[in-house]
């Protein structure tokens, strides 16, 4: 089954006619996303990747009956993009634009509340399900139809632990980032809740880094939690600066918190199983998971 | 970015925050004309570097005459400042900040941030204000005060009061508080800041406030919306190969080790640091790769590196995306290599889109690398090659 997305779940994407957005919607439809429908502004009426565009969200959501909006726009307009999707009710709403101003967000996810709408990232590389559905950047190949899910802050460390796990053959049930930023939609917990409650996982890799307290929080909850499924962790940046904005924006920290130290602890304490190193994650998952 | 003391004052002041009067200076006879202008009996002359800790390392003076102001931006103008926050290196004071001294009766702790976990901004605030204030929420964390503010609704001035009052104040002394909390919420939203932190709030005899120092922090990713930012940036306080990176889009740190490090994404790059450092090696630098780079930014990355004379080796590691592939950075590295030569061991581990591509693009360009495997053998020929462990 796997998490959030499956093979009928249907996808729009706003500024499909971009040129990043073209090509990866173009590899998606080839996976086997099943696209409907392209949102851009002043371009409604035209047609592109033989998918209809229209001027709106809401119009796209009227005529489409999405199940997922992927936001491929500049930064300048992402906040209001997520706005609308977030207003025009698309469960799912996945947001890749990298840079996205901060106080951008507190407007989104103030717009979020109460709303029936999941926001992933932005700054997110997306959401896949192998072999079934992709909505996102991820590269396809080392993705294989398994027993694992991820969830990661980090793109490129969450497409290590796709390889790694991979390698060891237990494949992915669905892998999912959450981007790097400081103020994001889905969090760990939330995935977990959901990886927990999914049959097809039986494992779930977290992947955190060093900044804010994601990976504290997911700690309390994994500690409250009552599955039985094997949790492993790895935190990057233990030997990072802490006052110096390391590549993502999320990894500053005032009041001195965001310590991996700390975080290691807190998932240790809580059960999580810690890999050793970055180069570890698959064959710790395979170890947790026995001879299954 | 981080604004200077002096220049977030004057930001603020625009805002109405009070601040003491002051004027920057960057040689000791300006600091000591700076005092005179400003006129009073005493004064605070303090280097303006991006760092706390000032005050315990030497770098804030309270002087009695404009000669001594002079005198004290002597001691401090070209000298290295080492705080406890800017590691041994130090930073190079350019500019002290002169300003007219104020008696202070109570000392108070006020910033504005983000709240990370909640999303929202918020107040944080302590009637134990001064450079103690960490050990001090480490030590008491219910004597921080927060208040976090609805996007929706703004800061309001009931909740302002509550929080002054939380603080042990009242009367026109807590309605100050609140009108200084209204004024760095402002500035706050109109500047994308992502931190103002007033430490001290000084609370006077006569019950007046002032802003006795502001740290504050302007979001990067806003920074186009705020092209008056861009002058303030400070280059004088970022290294030369730190303002090539910018220009090339790689967001780089330098550090102190001998093993030149480009990786494609900030989370891999932080893991092969640590894999460094587990195996007992140490980077020369933190250099991410943002997946809609080109191979001319990749090329000014590696020149970079091999430009660096603590560089022994250099490490690639790239995971191919949907955006970024593995033969991109293939081509920026043999461009870079061309041009500057390929005078140190260079190990790739590229994985993912474009693999084999780029394997291809380095041997028909006649790059001479060693190929990794995975992520610990690659972190374990970094470190041979660089004459490590």
């Amino acid at each position: 089954m796997g998490i959030l997305i499956d093979g009928d779940t249907k996808v729009i994407c706003q500024g499909l006619t971009g040129a990043t957005a073209t090509r990866l919607s173009e590899r998606a439809i080839a996976y086997g996303t099943k696209m409907v429908g392209g949102v851009v502004p002043g371009k409604g009426g035209q047609s592109h990747l033989h998918l209809p565009i229209f001027n709106t969200v809401a119009e796209a959501a009227k005529e489409t009956q999405p199940d997922a909006s992927a936001i491929f726009v500049p930064p300048v307009t992402a906040a209001a993009a997520m706005i609308e999707a977030i207003e025009a009710e698309i469960p799912l709403v996945i947001c890749v634009t990298e840079r996205v101003p901060v106080l951008d967000m507190v407007r989104v996810k103030s717009a979020l509340e109460g709303s029936s709408t999941r926001l992933i990232g932005p700054n997110s590389q997306g959401v896949i399900t192998p072999d079934v559905c992709k909505i996102g950047v991820m590269p396809e190949r080392p993705h294989t139809p398994g027993r694992v899910g991820i969830v990661s802050r980090s793109a490129t460390l969450n497409y290590e632990a796709v390889d790694q796990t991979t390698t060891v053959h237990l494949g992915q049930s669905t892998s999912v980032g959450i981007g790097g930023d400081p103020v994001y939609g889905m969090s760990f917990i939330d995935c977990l809740e959901l990886f927990f409650a999914d049959d097809a996982t039986e494992g779930v890799i977290l992947i955190g880094e060093i900044g804010g307290t994601a990976e504290e929080e997911a700690a309390a909850f994994l500690k409250s939690a009552s599955s039985t499924k094997p949790v492993v962790a790895y935190v990057a940046g233990i030997n990072a600066p802490t006052d110096r904005r390391m590549g993502h924006a999320g990894t500053v920290d005032v009041f001195g918190e965001g310590n991996v130290t700390a975080k290691i602890e807190a998932l240790d304490t809580a059960g999580a199983i810690i890999a050793p190193s970055a180069a570890d994650m698959g064959t710790t998952m395979r170890k947790a998971l026995g001879g299954r | 970015m981080n604004l200077h003391e002096y220049q977030a004052k004057e930001l603020l002041k625009t805002y109405g925050m009070p601040v003491p009067p002051g004027i920057a200076a960057s040689t000791p006879d300006e600091a000591d004309k700076a005092a005179a202008t400003l006129g009073g009996t005493a004064w605070v002359v303090k280097a303006q570097v991006h760092a706390g800790g000032r005050g315990r390392a030497g770098g804030v003076k309270i002087v009695k005459s404009s000669k001594a102001a002079g005198e004290a931006a002597a001691s401090m103008l070209g000298t290295r400042l080492v705080t406890a926050q800017t590691g041994a290196l130090g930073i190079e004071v350019k500019r002290v900040y002169v300003e007219q001294a104020c008696e202070v009766a109570k000392e108070i702790y006020l910033a504005a941030l983000v709240d990370r976990s909640i999303g929202r901004v918020a107040f944080l605030a302590s009637s134990e204000g001064g450079e103690d204030i960490e050990e001090a929420a480490a030590a008491a964390p219910d004597k921080i005060h927060k208040l976090v503010i609805d996007p929706k609704t703004g800061l309001n001035d009931t909740d302002a009061k509550a929080l002054a009052a939380d603080l042990g104040l009242s009367g026109e002394t807590a309605d100050a508080v609140a009108t200084a909390m209204a004024a760095v919420y402002k500035a706050f939203l109109e500047n994308d800041a992502s931190l103002i932190e007033i430490n001290p709030l000084a609370v006077t005899e006569a019950g007046d406030l002032f802003a006795l120092d502001v740290k504050m922090i302007v979001d990067d990713n806003a920074i186009y919306r705020h092209p008056e930012f861009e002058k303030l940036w400070d280059e004088a306080e970022v290294s030369a190969e730190e303002i090539e990176a910018h220009r090339h889009e790689l967001n780089y740190v330098p550090m102190d080790g001998n093993i030149g490090v480009m990786v494609t994404g900030a989370g891999l790059a932080l893991a092969i640091l640590d894999m460094l450092k587990d195996q007992g090696g140490e980077a020369a630098n933190f250099m991410d790769v943002r997946p809609v780079a080109t191979r001319e930014q990749v090329a000014a990355g590696i020149k970079m590196l091999l430009a660096n004379a603590k560089v022994k080796a250099i490490l690639v590691v790239t995971i191919g995306g949907g955006v970024l592939r593995c033969d991109t950075i293939a081509e920026g590295i043999a461009i870079a290599c061309k041009e500057a030569g390929n005078h140190v061991p260079m190990i790739v581990r590229a994985a993912g889109t474009g693999k084999e591509l780029a394997e291809l693009a380095l041997n028909n360009q006649g790059v001479q690398v060693t190929y990794a495997t995975d992520l610990a053998e690659a972190a374990q020929l970094a470190i041979i090659a660089a004459g490590g462990t």
